[in-house]
């Protein structure tokens, strides 16, 4: 990231989409969302580290690709276009994502967000 | 005196570690490097115990090389990631710390791969980063400076190419470096304040692993677009478990019609061989131990041969591919309706090999009981020593026609069998989870990894392995037992004025005889239960002891006679359709009972697994036996 000062201009910016309803869990994301984590937070500090030690950490560009045929479950994500991840809906639930905010890393994936919504 | 000084002065080679997040291509660096043949394959976790083999240096230098379990991260969540810890910690008994660590990361993945390293790096030992599967990195275009890495984290950084002896020739220039240079003065501070990483430890590992990609990316890689689009096909919600049954079912259809050829030119030398002893030696004990013990009973298993290694094309070849992760998400569903999740897949599907791999492989698995749950059914799953007694008997009984067009009726009587193993495994799970076993499970956290495309050599490699595995079988476990019971079937001679074939009065024939009222319930005659005793310790014995005692209770004409022909001929469908049911369930294999042992540490749960399988195989085959009957197939 860039630095303290541009932390804190980031946690501003996240309060700001958390009250526009920006925001969603990883759990209730469709097939096809794309998003940015804005935080991993979980009861329990076990399924918090690891989700961190799969790459589901702050600022990490996510995209839902599959999602099992029972009660939408498990769901398989990708993580910076790079690895993708099995987890079940219940722990991407700790996982809070929002709107990307820049266009460096989405370019590819709202375009397949757009095939997949229509 | 430090490790260092000690290696200079030659009394021990210097020990280096391998250790990376799982798949990132320890296994293969390892082959290469020491020329050993550990198993490698396309999914994580694959490596559940520490393995070590030897290697010089082009500089000279011995040096011991240790392949460890994959681990994201050194806080070890499961006992073969805890091995890892260990190791890297020197905590292992008996063991000193590794001279130097080798951090083995996927080049495609160092997003996620490199925090690993920097949690090494806090250790303070000698460490050299490989950047492994650059082959894949530069096909897509992937650029990244090992000259600012290597500034940057001030440590030796090298590319490999893990399958390759000519990819790996940097990482020995570098071990050899290391070697040439005087030993580092303490250094071991670090490694005993160790504590498992807060996490907000892990988040500043991540912000820094972000500041290293960004000095040394040159250029980022095009995104993998096959996995991605396999995938669509492959893990759609309705399509993907579809494609599952159906590769399921194609095996087990190749399993009987690809090797129908070369079993008969195994059996037809086999046949041969016999009527040759039987026409050129002179009657003795010896030939009757050659032509009714040996050639019947081992010969009876060589046979399945091809068989096993068609299943093991199969599984190699899913394996290699990266199949087997996707078997386990769009298994989780099942699994989790049992309190297992997905991840135990992986390791009841290696258990289709052999279930002592699938009992160890359960070491991947955190929670100790959804651990213990895994080891516990493992063994319902149809191993590959099944294959003999299933194919014996489905060829004896079951007719060589086709259904709906082109499927064949024994294939599909196969795919039933490996399907009752399944349901039975989920079932017994599920009953587990509510009575003995009771709690929360593990949340499912598994990397999907990039499909590869099989290597024709380490597939070739794998066969030619198994097929070693299981002559070696043949010849030590498998003939020793049949010489014995030879031996037992022969002696006491039988009385004057025998009316029954002489095994009836044999020790064999008596042990038989006295199991029988045991069995008749089940509709087992003496002969099956002559077969089972030895047939406990592993379940190919039960064919070759059937050749055997067949053999020996058979007038000369039925000796040359094939197994098959002489089962049908003297056994009822109900009772063969039983000794099925009996061996989907039975616990025949004492090797797996010795592993359970080992794994969970207690006689306690390894009983437990042998009363239940063989309660459950009783109840089975019962059933089957009375429904069989009362539908007419007495
Ligand atoms: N193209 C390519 N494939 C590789 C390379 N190194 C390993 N692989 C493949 O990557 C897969 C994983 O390799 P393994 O050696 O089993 O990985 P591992 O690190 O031992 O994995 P675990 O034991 O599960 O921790 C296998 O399918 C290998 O064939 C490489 O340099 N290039
Ligand atoms: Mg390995």
């Amino acid at each position: 990231m860039n630095g303290q000062g541009g932390q804190e201009r980031q946690l501003f910016e996240w309060g700001r989409l958390v009250k526009a309803g920006l925001t969603q869990p990883l759990g209730l994301m469709r097939r096809g969302d794309v998003g940015r984590i804005l935080a991993v937070q979980s009861g329990e500090g076990d399924v918090e580290r690891g989700l961190l030690e799969m790459g589901f950490v702050e600022g990490a560009c996510v995209e839902v690709l599959h999602y099992g045929l029972l009660g939408r479950d498990p769901l398989a994500v990708r993580i910076n276009q790079n690895m993708t991840v099995a987890l079940r809906r219940c722990e991407a639930n700790a996982v809070l994502v929002g709107p990307l905010l820049d266009q460096t890393a989405g370019t590819e994936t709202v375009s397949s967000r757009e095939q997949g919504a229509s | 005196m430090t490790a260092g000084t000690l290696v200079a002065e030659g009394f021990r080679p210097a020990r280096i570690a391998l250790v990376g997040p799982p798949n990132s291509g320890k296994t293969t660096l390892f082959n290469t490097l020491t020329g050993g043949r550990q198993k490698t394959a396309n999914y994580p976790g694959v490596t559940v115990e520490r393995k070590s083999g030897l290697l010089k240096t082009p500089g000279g230098h011995p040096v011991e090389v240790l392949d460890l379990p994959g681990s994201y991260s050194l806080r070890a969540r499961s006992p073969d990631e805890a091995i890892t810890r260990d190791v890297v910690l020197g905590r292992q008994q008996q063991e000193t710390l590794p001279d130097a660590i080798v951090c083995v990361t996927d080049a495609t993945n160092l997003g996620q791969h490199l925090r690993l390293l920097l949690e090494l790096r806090q250790l303070g030992r000698p460490l050299i980063l490989a950047l492994n599967m650059m082959d894949i990195a530069q096909k897509r275009g992937c650029q990244i400076s090992v000259e600012a890495l290597s500034r940057q984290l001030g440590i030796p950084v090298v590319t490999t190419v893990a399958m390759r002896k000519s990819g790996v020739q940097d990482l020995l220039g570098q071990i050899d470096a290391l070697l040439n240079q005087a030993p580092a003065a303490g250094g071991t501070a670090a490694i005993s304040d160790w504590v498992e990483p807060s996490p907000e430890a892990i988040r500043a590992y991540h912000r820094e692993v972000e500041r290293l990609l960004q000095e040394a990316v040159v250029r980022e890689g095009a995104p993998e677009r096959l996995t991605r689009q396999l995938d669509r096909v492959l893990l759609h919600p309705v399509a993907g478990p579809l494609i599952l049954l159906a590769i399921l079912f194609v095996m087990f259809q190749a399993v009987f019609s690809w090797a129908e050829a070369p079993m008969d030119w195994i059996d037809g030398g086999m046949a041969g061989l016999q009527q040759w002893l039987a026409e050129h030696m002179e009657e003795s004990l010896l030939k009757s131990l050659l032509v009714d013990g040996i050639v019947a009973g081992v010969g009876g298993v060589v046979i399945f041969l091809p068989q096993i290694l068609i299943l093991f094309l199969f599984i190699l070849l899913l394996e290699d591919f990266g199949y087997m992760a996707r078997a386990a998400f769009l298994m989780d569903r099942l699994m989790s309706a049992v309190g297992l999740n997905g991840r135990a897949f992986i390791p009841l599907l290696s258990s289709f090999a052999c279930a002592i791999p699938g009992i160890m492989a359960a070491r991947t698995i955190a929670h100790p009981l959804d651990r213990l749950v895994t080891i516990l059914i493992a063994p319902l799953m149809t191993c590959s020593a099944r294959l003999p007694v299933y194919v014996l008997l489905i060829a004896a009984f079951v007719p060589n026609t086709t259904v709906w067009g082109g499927i064949g009726l024994q294939g599909l009587v196969m795919f039933g069998l490996y399907a009752t193993g399944i349901v039975g495994a989920l079932v017994v799970a599920g009953v587990l989870r509510l009575t003995l076993l009771r709690g929360e499970s593990q949340p499912l956290l598994m990397e999907l990894p990039s499909y590869k495309w099989p290597n024709p050599t380490n597939v070739l490699l794998g066969l030619w392995e198994r097929a070693k595995i299981f002559m070696r079988r043949i010849g030590t476990i498998i003939l020793s037992l049949m010489v014995v019971l030879w031996f037992l079937s022969t002696f006491p001679a039988p009385p004057d004025g025998a009316t029954e074939p002489a095994i009836y009065y044999s020790f064999a024939g008596q042990i038989g005889r006295t199991l029988e009222p045991l069995l008749a319930p089940i509709g087992f005659n003496w002969q099956i239960a002559i077969a089972l005793v030895p047939g406990l310790a592993a379940r190919e014995v039960a064919v070759a002891a059937l050749g055997t005692v067949y053999a020996l209770s058979g007038d000369e004409g039925t000796v040359t006679e094939a197994l098959t022909a002489t089962l049908a001929q003297n056994w009822t469908l109900a009772t063969a359709l039983a000794l099925l049911a009996w061996y989907v369930f039975a616990p025949q294999c004492l090797a797996t009972l010795a592993t359970v042992r080992r794994e969970t540490n207690s006689w306690r749960w390894a009983t437990f697994m042998f009363v239940y399988l063989m309660v459950l195989a009783y109840i089975a085959a019962f059933v089957t036996y009375r429904v069989a009957l009362a539908l007419g197939g007495g």
